[in-house]
């Protein structure tokens, strides 16, 4: 028994080495034609042979962190309305509700955002740039609606259930007895949130953060779906771009020669080194968060 | 009255029978932390409506396009027919997967839990792994198996996929294992071993029964989960005869995600009907497993009385 368990264990260990190895041995042509300019070069010309990943990784980190700062504030939101101040029937609907949107899956998100999200944005972008014009960001409309800002959207819809869901339980661990505490010294319930159920759970926060971005980063399907594929780099939300995952999900099953497939593999190595490094930056974070609970 | 308590009411003369409300500074912070709780609640409320306007948004269009034979009829044509073969191919490609990913899930979780000390280093590195391969996006997981089975076998097929999907599942049911087992109280296996049972013989008759019902539930989420995943399947098994059951997973098999994933391709507003009315009955089996899921685990919890 031990036995089976210690080899399903060092299964794990070994897939996780092997992956490496089969991204690097199916990536090696455009290892080591390309070399590590492969990372800054933002020509991805697969019918000529130049590819370079830096436009992608640009949509990519763009579209993803767009992502994170609009669902930050709304899922903690949600945690805190959930966990302190909703009543307990809507508690009891709600929080089941939220966790339940997390399983929806992507392809559903990605086809709900091209058919429904897409035409309320071509509505909501003219108004954006009149009003946000100023930064660069928020450039002239586009003309359909697809494009970073859209998958940017997409993404937020995402993993917002994921954040409000973690943070719903980080706060529900915050002690009692210090929140009783606080009130009873005279605190407001804004107060006991800023004073003690925050600063707590900070970094179990940062963490849930995280996860959810290490989730926007590697989503395919659904970005592939509203970003219109187009590897440059704009300085405007509105216009299209791309993310790596989503290049690999559109030219995948169709390469023009295998160069091609060869830099995809390498594309996908790049972001396996950046979702370990969100995976271990969670970690560490939320590492440290169990060291302040057992302190309390 | 005296000038000082004058002074503690603020000029206004004692007035013992005027209602209690607050003043100066407190006023300021009522009104600050009513300030933040109407935005958390407004925030709440528009993002939970956001939510469920994506659901409505798909249950909407979906139930327009579904019907018996919808459901029991293969596609024909390019935009007729049902989905018949997609179900049942994505009903045996999720089935291979948690075939492997179950028995390997919850052996780890029991070795995480029964066998390995929970400070010793193998534990540590192996629940580093599980971390590491929980967050690897999906269409990763596609690449590792095309390298690894699609390539040698030159062909694409539901067994690869299977495996991806596997590798989906795996990290999902090593952790909810791990999670329930940790749950089981330290008091059985210290009766056990005082009866002088052998450890493998006290998780097989006391332990994981004693967890069934919560590892049940995280075999239910993350197969649930690997029924909706599209990414790992368009890298492994994508082609496919889109028009026929396919029973054998050597072969290219069809499946609901791909089915949806392709469907948005064809410029025919009967075709992107169909696929709205795929996309509602996975979501309804997820969500479906989803409940089932949560009922299983607040019974079990109901049995072993917490």
């Amino acid at each position: 028994m031990f036995g089976l368990c210690a080899l399903a264990g060092l299964l794990v260990v070994l897939t996780l080495v092997d992956l490496v190895y089969q991204l690097l041995r199916n990536g090696q042509p455009a290892i080591s034609k390309f070399g590590l300019g492969f990372i800054t070069s933002t020509e991805w010309k697969p019918n000529f042979s130049i590819e370079g990943v830096g436009a992608m990784l640009y949509g990519t980190v763009v579209s993803s962190l767009m992502a994170v700062v609009l669902a930050t504030p709304l899922g903690i939101a949600i945690g805190l309305y959930l966990s302190m101040m909703a009543p307990a029937r809507v508690r009891a609907v709600v929080g089941p509700l939220v966790e339940l949107l997390a399983a929806v899956p992507s392809i559903i998100y990605g086809f709900w955002g091209l058919v429904v999200l897409v035409p309320f944005v071509d509505k909501l972008e003219p108004g954006l740039h009149s009003a946000l014009g100023v930064i660069p960001l928020f450039g002239p409309a586009s003309p359909i609606g697809i494009g970073v800002f859209t998958a940017g959207l997409v993404l937020t819809v995402m993993i917002l259930p994921i954040i409000s869901a973690l943070t719903r339980d980080l706060f529900l661990t915050v002690p009692t007895e210090l929140k009783d505490g606080a009130a009873a010294l005279g605190a407001t319930p804004w107060e006991v949130i800023r004073g003690i159920v925050l600063p707590t759970t900070v970094s179990g926060v940062s963490a849930a953060v995280v996860l959810g971005l290490g989730r926007a980063l590697g989503e395919a399907i659904a970005v592939s779906f509203v970003i219109g594929d187009v590897t440059a780099i704009h300085k405007s939300l509105f216009e299209p771009g791309s993310t790596i995952p989503a290049e690999i999900a559109n030219q995948f099953t169709s390469p023009v020669n295998s160069l091609h497939t060869a830099a995809m593999f390498y594309a996908g190595l790049v972001l396996v080194v950046i979702g370990m490094l969100t995976s271990v930056a969670a970690r560490m974070i939320a590492g440290r968060f169990d060291v302040t609970q057992r302190v309390i | 009255m005296s000038a000082a308590e004058t002074a503690l009411f603020e000029g206004r003369p004692f007035d013992p029978t005027a209602p209690l409300t607050p003043s100066g500074n407190l006023r300021r912070r009522i009104a600050v932390s009513r300030f933040v709780q109407i935005t958390a609640t407004a925030g709440a409320v528009f993002a939970v409506a956001v939510l469920v306007i994506v659901c409505y948004g798909v249950a909407v269009r979906g139930a327009s396009a579904l019907s018996f034979s919808f459901v029991l009829q293969n596609p024909s044509g390019l935009a007729g027919g049902g989905i018949f073969n997609a179900l049942i191919g994505t009903l045996e490609i999720v089935a291979f997967g948690a075939l492997i990913a179950l028995p390997i899930g919850i052996l780890t979780g029991l070795y995480l839990t029964e066998f390995a000390g929970p400070r010793s280093r193998t534990a540590r590195t192996l629940r580093f792994a599980l971390d590491i391969m929980a967050g690897l996006p999906t269409i990763i997981v596609g690449l590792f198996v095309y390298g690894l089975i699609v390539i040698p076998q030159h062909r694409q097929s539901g067994f690869a996929g299977g495996v991806a999907l596997a590798i989906v599942m795996l990290p999902l049911m090593a952790r909810s294992s791990q999670e329930v087992l940790l749950l089981v109280p330290g008091s059985l296996r210290e009766a056990a071993d005082a009866l002088g049972v052998s450890r493998w013989r006290t998780v097989l008759s006391v332990i994981l029964p004693a967890a069934f019902g919560g590892i049940l539930t995280g075999a239910i989420l993350a197969t649930a989960r690997a029924a909706g995943e599209t990414a790992p399947l368009l890298i492994c098994d994508s082609i496919f005869n889109p028009n026929a059951t396919q029973l054998n997973l050597f072969h290219g098999v069809p499946s609901v995600s791909m089915f949806i994933f392709t469907s948005y391709d064809l410029p025919l507003a009967q075709a992107v009907t169909r696929a709205w009315g795929a996309a509602f009955v996975l979501m309804m089996l997820i969500l479906i497993a989803n409940v089932l899921a949560r009922v299983i685990l607040a019974r079990s919890r109901g049995k072993m009385g917490r």
